[in-house]
Order: C-alpha cells, then structure tokens, then sequence
C-alpha cells in the first residue's frame, strides 16, 4: 500500500512538473509565433489564448463564406445609433467630402486619404455574414479597398505585427494582427448593396474583418496606426472591447 | 417477479475485492470538472441568450426577419423587440469569455476521458450494454421497473443497466459532440475555415438554434439525472463518484 502510494505520489509529480515545463515551453512558443492575445492575463486569459492560438493556427488563411446575391438580407439590420458629436454631423452636411483616413504608426510613408482617393483604388466586392456577439445576422454586399491595398501604398515596416483602426467616436477603437490586416477580405469598406455605406452602418467608412464578429467591425473610421506591439494604446488589451469585458479576439 | 425481467450484464457482479473503486479516479475527475463546467457553460449560456432570445433557421437573422420562435422573456439590448418595457442589464462580455474557458476546459476533459475510455475498454465494459440486456423483453423490463420507481438492487451500485447505458452513451457520442459542433459552427473564423460544418445545418442561425435545442436537451437530462441519484441512494451515489468507494450492505440506513 505505501509502495503503491509512494509510487503513485512520484508519477504525480513527474508528471506535474513535465506538464508545467511543457506549458511554459508552449507559452514562449505560442508568444513567439503570434498566438498570444493582448488580453490573456486576468481571469479568462486561458480561455481566450487558446481560441485565438487554435484558431490562428487553423484558419490564418482561410477566406470568409461569400453567399450569393439571393442571400442578402432585406432590409439589411443596422444597430446603434449614428455619432452624436459636433464633428461628425458637420462632415455629414458636407456629405462626407472632407472625410480623411490617417496611417501612421510604423509605415515608410504616413498618409492621409480622402474618399475620392481610397475609392479610386482597386476595389473588392463580397457578400459576406456579419453576426454579432448578441447572436444575429445579416448577409450583405460590401465594397471598398482591401486594407493590404492601403498598407502597401504607405509601406509597412517589417517589425509590425498589429493594425489599430480608431472610429471618429472618442474611446471606440481595436485592433487586428497582421493576419487579418493582410486578408483579401479585410476591407477599409465604402460601399454597401450598390451604394455607399449608410450612416447606420458605419458610413462613409468602417473597417470590415469578416472571420471576426461584428464588433471587429469598427465603424466610421478615421485613424489607422501600424504598431509592433499595443501596450501603448488604452489599457494595452488591444482594443475598447477588452475595457468592456469583451474579448480582443472575435473569431468567436 | 419484476425481477424475471432482469439479465444481468457483464458487469453485474460486485468485484471480489473492495479496494476496487466503482468509478477510477480518471472517471471521478473528468465527472466533476465537467459538472463545473456544465453550470458554467449554462448559467453564461443563458445570458448569452438573453441579448438575443430570438432563434432563427438558416444563414441569417435579426431583429428586422421573422424568427422561428422566441422566448418570451425580457431582453438585455434595446434592439430586440420582446414586448417588454424594460432592458435587463448586458452581461455578454464576461459570459462569453466564461463560456469558452468552460467549453475548452470540458472540451479538453473530454477528450482525456474519450482516450482513457477507449484504452481502458471503459467504453466497452461501463457502458456498452450486453446483447441479452438489448432484447425487446429485456428492455421494456427495465423500462417497466423504472416506472414503478422500482428501487436499485445490489448490482445496480457496481454497474449500469440497459438504460442508463443507452442514455449516457447517447450523451456522450450524441449530445456533447452536437452542443461542441454546433457551438463551433457558429464561430464566422471556424466557418470560414471549414464551411461545411456550417451548411450541414443549414447555416449558422440553424446551428444557433439547434445549440440551443441541444443545450435544453443536456439540462434536462442534467434533471433526470440528479433525481435518480436521489432516488437511488444520494448519499452512496455521491460517496461512489467522489471516493470511488461503493456497495451498498453496510450504509444502507
């Protein structure tokens, strides 16, 4: 009996220890190859590390559903209320002419872009699902230039790894990492069903990140900033959502 | 002479000694933590419902479509048109976070518990049920002594009968591999990766939907579950799960 125990007792702890330094190797693995979120520690860390590190290993290149044009939804469901601040509602009575798009960050040439410029850059259409975290959909046509596109025209330094978008409302910004930066499907998007993208959806401009839930979608955007890490911005979580307890990565 | 109709599985005999636990300790551990995560998983998952009780059927739904159903219960978005007057405070952030820690945690216990079940023939010894148990008379016995709410005999504290193999086998290999598929599916990154485990529901609201139906499906058996371990004994029911420690004679009160 106390053999047994005995016995029992050291396969514990070799098997104890074997699994913490295997943790730890995976951890610094898992950091190095980009599988960290920005919001893994505090309580639910574990859970959302492992859903971003799985789903990057198993979908980095994958390409969102495209549906066909019977699918999309009428009348397409817009949620929240358009922008109630003074500088919003003056570029609205000017019909958005003097919108601007600013890149910075870690680019060779910061820009800023005009409407007029971003759409006379080749475009992308695609019928896509947005659902959001509350557990509805819609399927809609969305256009504008893929963000790649826009990246490339201001040339992005070698050491980035994330792009923060910031809406033209205060405190609402995120990020994605260059993973979903780079995908053909991640639009800066002016266009919806054949016209321009209304106001309820994040018209003149939101930043579409379809293999991600809605919230990723941040509308009316105004700022991006290519940055090698995002401990500088907010909280550090990587995004606004964190700060309200949501997760920075929404594959899920 | 219920007792006419009772064939006795393979298991049915108390082990000659008693140092042999009813349930090894893999089987302990896996049935607590997936108990933690259960509540878990269902006190998040009513929340999650909660912003949305509207459930639709295939790709695409809001508030704007009709629903299949809905549930008639107050809302925590404003967006949704239940009837209500009034908006329950929105606890989606931290329920979602919950949900999948929960759902990986069950998920990678599960796993652990698949594996050991397939190596160990737990499968094949706790829970296949043996040919003779399967027939017709054997079954409708069994049935029949359930619902005279026939008390458990001695070989019922060291293995399962027909029925509860049959059922923890369907949840098992049925309902928790649906609730997980289906709880994936609705991912828009998994989808993307793997659409036809998506479109073999019919979209991703029908999978929604059919999470939903799934889940229900688990708690009630959750229900039944707990009352016949009441029924059966709760006290040497629990001591069995916990300490592995079983057999009836002395701690029958």
């Amino acid at each position: 009996m106390s053999n047994l125990s005995r016995r029992n007792l050291i396969t514990t702890a070799l098997g104890a220890a074997a699994g913490a330094s295997g943790l730890a190797v995976a951890a610094r693995l898992a950091d190095r190859y980009g599988l960290i979120p920005p919001d893994h520690g505090g309580l639910y860390g574990g859970g959302a590390s492992l859903t971003y590190a799985a789903q990057r290993l198993l979908t980095r290149h994958s390409l969102a559903r495209e549906f066909p044009r019977s699918q999309i939804s009428k009348p397409p469901f817009a949620n929240g209320k358009p922008p109630q601040d003074k500088a919003f509602q003056r570029l609205q009575a000017g019909a958005f002419a003097d919108w601007r798009l600013a890149v910075d960050g870690m680019v060779a040439r910061p820009a800023s872009f005009s409407l007029a410029q971003l759409r006379s850059y080749p475009s992308r259409s695609q019928i896509t699902h947005l659902a959001c975290e509350e557990g509805w959909s819609f399927i809609a046509q969305w256009t504008g230039v893929p963000l790649s596109h826009v990246l490339n025209v201001v040339g992005i330094l070698p050491q980035a790894r994330y792009v923060v978008y910031f809406s033209i409302e205060p405190g609402w910004w995120d990020s994605v990492d260059m993973a979903d930066a780079l995908h053909p499907q991640t639009l800066v998007t002016y266009g919806m069903n054949d016209g321009d993208l209304p106001v309820g959806h994040g018209g003149p401009l939101r930043l579409r990140v379809p293999r991600q839930l809605g919230y990723k979608s941040v509308k009316y955007i105004i700022r991006l900033t290519v940055t090698d890490s995002l401990k500088g911005f907010g909280k550090g979580l990587g995004s606004s959502a964190p700060e309200y307890g949501y997760s920075w990565y929404a594959g899920i | 002479m219920a007792d006419a109709a009772w064939v006795p599985g393979l298991a049915a005999a108390a082990p000659a000694t008693t140092n042999t636990p009813r349930h090894t300790a893999v089987v302990r551990v896996a049935h607590w933590v997936t108990t933690l995560c259960f509540f878990a998983l269902l006190v998040s998952g009513i929340e999650i419902v909660i912003s949305h009780p509207r459930f639709y059927w295939g790709e695409a739904g809001n508030s704007l479509t009709p629903p299949l159903f809905h549930l008639p219960i107050p809302a925590s978005r404003a967006s949704v048109p239940t009837g209500y007057g009034y908006v329950l405070p929105d606890q989606n952030g931290w329920s979602r976070y919950l949900h999948f820690q929960a759902a990986w945690v069950a998920v990678l216990t599960g796993l652990l518990y698949a594996v050991f079940g397939l190596f160990t023939g737990h499968f094949r010894k706790n829970l296949f049920p043996a040919r003779a148990d399967l027939s017709r008379r054997a079954l409708s016995g069994e049935i029949a002594n359930h619902l005279r709410f026939k008390p458990p005999g001695e070989a019922d504290a060291w293995s399962y009968n027909a029925l509860q193999r049959l059922t923890y086998l369907f949840v098992i290999f049925v309902l928790f591999p649906l609730v997980i598929w289906t709880g994936l599916a609705m991912s828009p990154a998994v989808a993307s990766a793997f659409p036809a485990a998506v479109t073999v529901f019919g979209g991703q609201q029908s999978a929604r939907t059919i999470h939903f139906f799934v889940s229900v499906g688990l708690v009630l058996f959750l229900l039944v579950h707990i009352a016949m371990v009441c029924l059966a004994g709760f006290r040497n029911r629990m001591r069995a799960m916990i300490t592995g420690r079983a057999g009836g004679h002395k701690e029958h009160a």
